[in-house]
């Protein structure tokens, strides 16, 4: 579990989170939502301790993220970042081999091996294995990462959770594989040790798939729980200043704008 | 020696002069190799060499001001002052870049403000290099230039030892930040994420860059594209792998200057044309006939 208590950043004088206090459980697909500058991606950057927050706490279990070093975390919490450029040419496999280095000193074991072999195989990505990841398309590239950071926290370890935060995984991907995408992830979490963080901009998608969502808005939270709690005509008005028509069928919600 | 009060003068001359020279030759080549595939890793820049941080411009400013100095005022010139001028000259410019890099308000010194200042710290020596070789006269002029073009005709037994257990060391020491380097190739933040602690990891190799280059460079002058061109070939033949690319580096990048110190003393026979010369001659259009050849792109 992760746990942010009254969480607050600045920028000089300019406030860009206010007093978030949110838990993400495992086992759920916790999904982040809100209109640009709301602070999503400043959120992520706290809990991937990127940045430093300028009042609050971000307890991982019951241990203070500020006392846990890069080297252990890496162990454990595996992180997708937007944008990922490579500077030089290397094989898909080697990409994702990536994955396990917090696992390996020198050369990578059997387990690692294994590790990148049946992620590579979960995200669809085994066939290309030996291509060079720079002639790959961006989808192609952005499922490459998932391999890669499913790699890294493949392997459950003793007595703690593992950790997945994704910063807009879905950008590059078509809508064949943003849903192919959303059904892994939750797959991996019927592993009730693993808890996934997102970021999304995709109402629908959250909608469909989350089963928590926390609406941020001007920094500050608006709405965290479920699809059905947060996605209201009231909290969507507020944040993204349209007027939305929710739709209900078979149980699904969908959302539109006039 | 005492073992060549017994030889004839053409034993000699390889074992006295010849030898060490070829020997000189591989370890200068593999410090510069091995120098450039870990700054361009660090920088995760192809364009990038070793002597980008200030390293072998502060050498020449150093070697120019001890020609030009030591004109004016007539000081001994041993063995060793030559190479003792360069290697502070290195000192002080690599320092200066590191130095002027750090942010005032973090303290950090991120990558690209340290390309830029060694961009600049670069420009600034090469002038010094310039207007000493301007108001210098004629044979120390000649000097200064030569010097920047590189030269090995200085080998020495002597030489051969400190610059051995520099490269081997450094190259040592590199290899145990291969896999280290191999993250920083997605990017600073996922490096980071994958449990690398990239300040320390810049330090550490930067460090070991300057020793290695500013040793060699130190006892023969300035060789360019070497340390460019070996890392690339590498990668075009077998990948981006940086323990591949340091072991392999340090052997193509001594084997290939052997081949342009040889041609450096034969191609203009009985005189010697300067190393640097023969390596971007001989260096350029083989880099980019593979360049054109294969599809290696960015």
């Amino acid at each position: 579990m992760i746990e942010t208590q009254h969480l607050y950043y600045k920028i000089g004088s300019k406030l860009i989170l206010e007093d978030i206090s949110v838990k993400f459980l495992p086992g759920k697909l916790n999904l982040i939502i809100g209109p640009n500058g709301a602070g999503k991606s400043t959120l992520v950057k706290l809990i991937c301790q990127q940045s430093k927050p300028s009042k609050g706490t971000i307890l991982f279990e019951n241990k203070n993220l500020q006392s846990l070093s890069t080297m252990e975390l890496s162990k454990y919490r595996a992180v997708l970042s937007q944008n990922i450029e490579l500077a030089f040419p290397l094989k898909v496999s080697e990409v994702v081999m990536m994955g396990r280095y917090p696992h390996f000193s020198s050369k990578p074991t059997e387990k690692d091996l294994k590790a990148c072999e049946e992620a590579m195989r979960f995200f669809d990505v085994l066939d290309m294995a030996n291509r060079d990841y720079l002639t790959l398309s961006g989808g192609e590239k952005q499922r490459v990462h998932f391999a890669r950071v499913a790699a890294q926290i493949w392997v459950p370890i003793e007595n703690g959770c593992r950790y997945l935060i994704l910063d807009e995984p879905l950008t590059f991907l078509d809508v064949h594989y943003q849903f192919h995408f959303m059904h892994k992830l939750l797959e991996l979490l019927q592993q009730k040790d693993v808890v996934i963080i997102g970021v999304v901009h995709d109402l629908n998608l959250a909608a469909k798939f989350a089963n928590e969502i926390v609406l941020l808005n001007h920094g500050k939270l608006l709405a965290h729980g479920s699809p059905e709690e947060v996605l209201t005509p009231e909290f969507i008005r507020t944040a993204y200043r349209l007027e939305p028509i929710i739709h209900q069928t078979n149980g699904q919600t969908f959302l539109f704008f006039e | 020696m005492t073992a060549s009060d017994n030889m004839t003068l053409t034993e000699r001359i390889f074992m006295d002069i010849r030898l060490p020279r070829a020997i000189l030759c591989e370890f200068v080549g593999a410090s510069l190799a091995v120098g450039g595939t870990l700054l361009q890793a660090l920088f995760r820049n192809p364009i990038v060499e070793p002597g980008l941080v200030g390293t072998s411009c502060g050498a020449a400013f150093g070697a120019a001001l001890y020609f030009a100095l030591g004109a004016t005022f007539h000081f001994s010139t041993g063995q060793w002052t030559l190479p003792l001028a360069a290697c502070l000259g290195a000192i002080v410019s690599t320092s200066l870049v590191f130095f002027l890099s750090q942010s005032r308000h973090t303290g950090k010194s991120s990558i690209v403000s340290l390309l830029l200042t060694g961009i600049a710290i670069n420009a600034l020596f090469l002038s010094g290099v310039g207007f000493l070789s301007y108001i210098a006269r004629d044979p120390q002029a000649r000097s200064i230039v030569f010097w920047n073009l590189g030269t090995l005709s200085g080998a020495s037994w002597a030489s051969v030892l400190v610059v051995g257990i520099s490269t081997s060391v450094c190259v040592l020491l590199a290899l145990r930040y291969a896999k280290q380097l191999n993250a920083l190739m997605i990017g600073e933040e996922e490096a980071q994420f994958l449990g690398v602690d990239i300040k320390k990891l810049k330090w550490k190799v930067l460090g070991i860059n300057v020793v290695m280059v500013a040793v060699a460079t130190a006892f023969v002058g300035v060789i360019s594209f070497v340390g460019l061109i070996v890392p690339h070939l590498l990668r075009i033949l077998k990948g981006s792998d940086n323990r591949f690319l340091i072991i392999n580096s340090a052997v193509l990048g001594g084997l290939l200057l052997c081949v342009a110190d040889l041609l450096s003393r034969m191609l203009l026979r009985p005189a010697e044309l300067p190393i640097g010369i023969v390596t971007s001659i001989v260096g350029v259009p083989i880099f980019i006939f593979l360049l054109k050849k294969k599809n290696y792109f960015f």
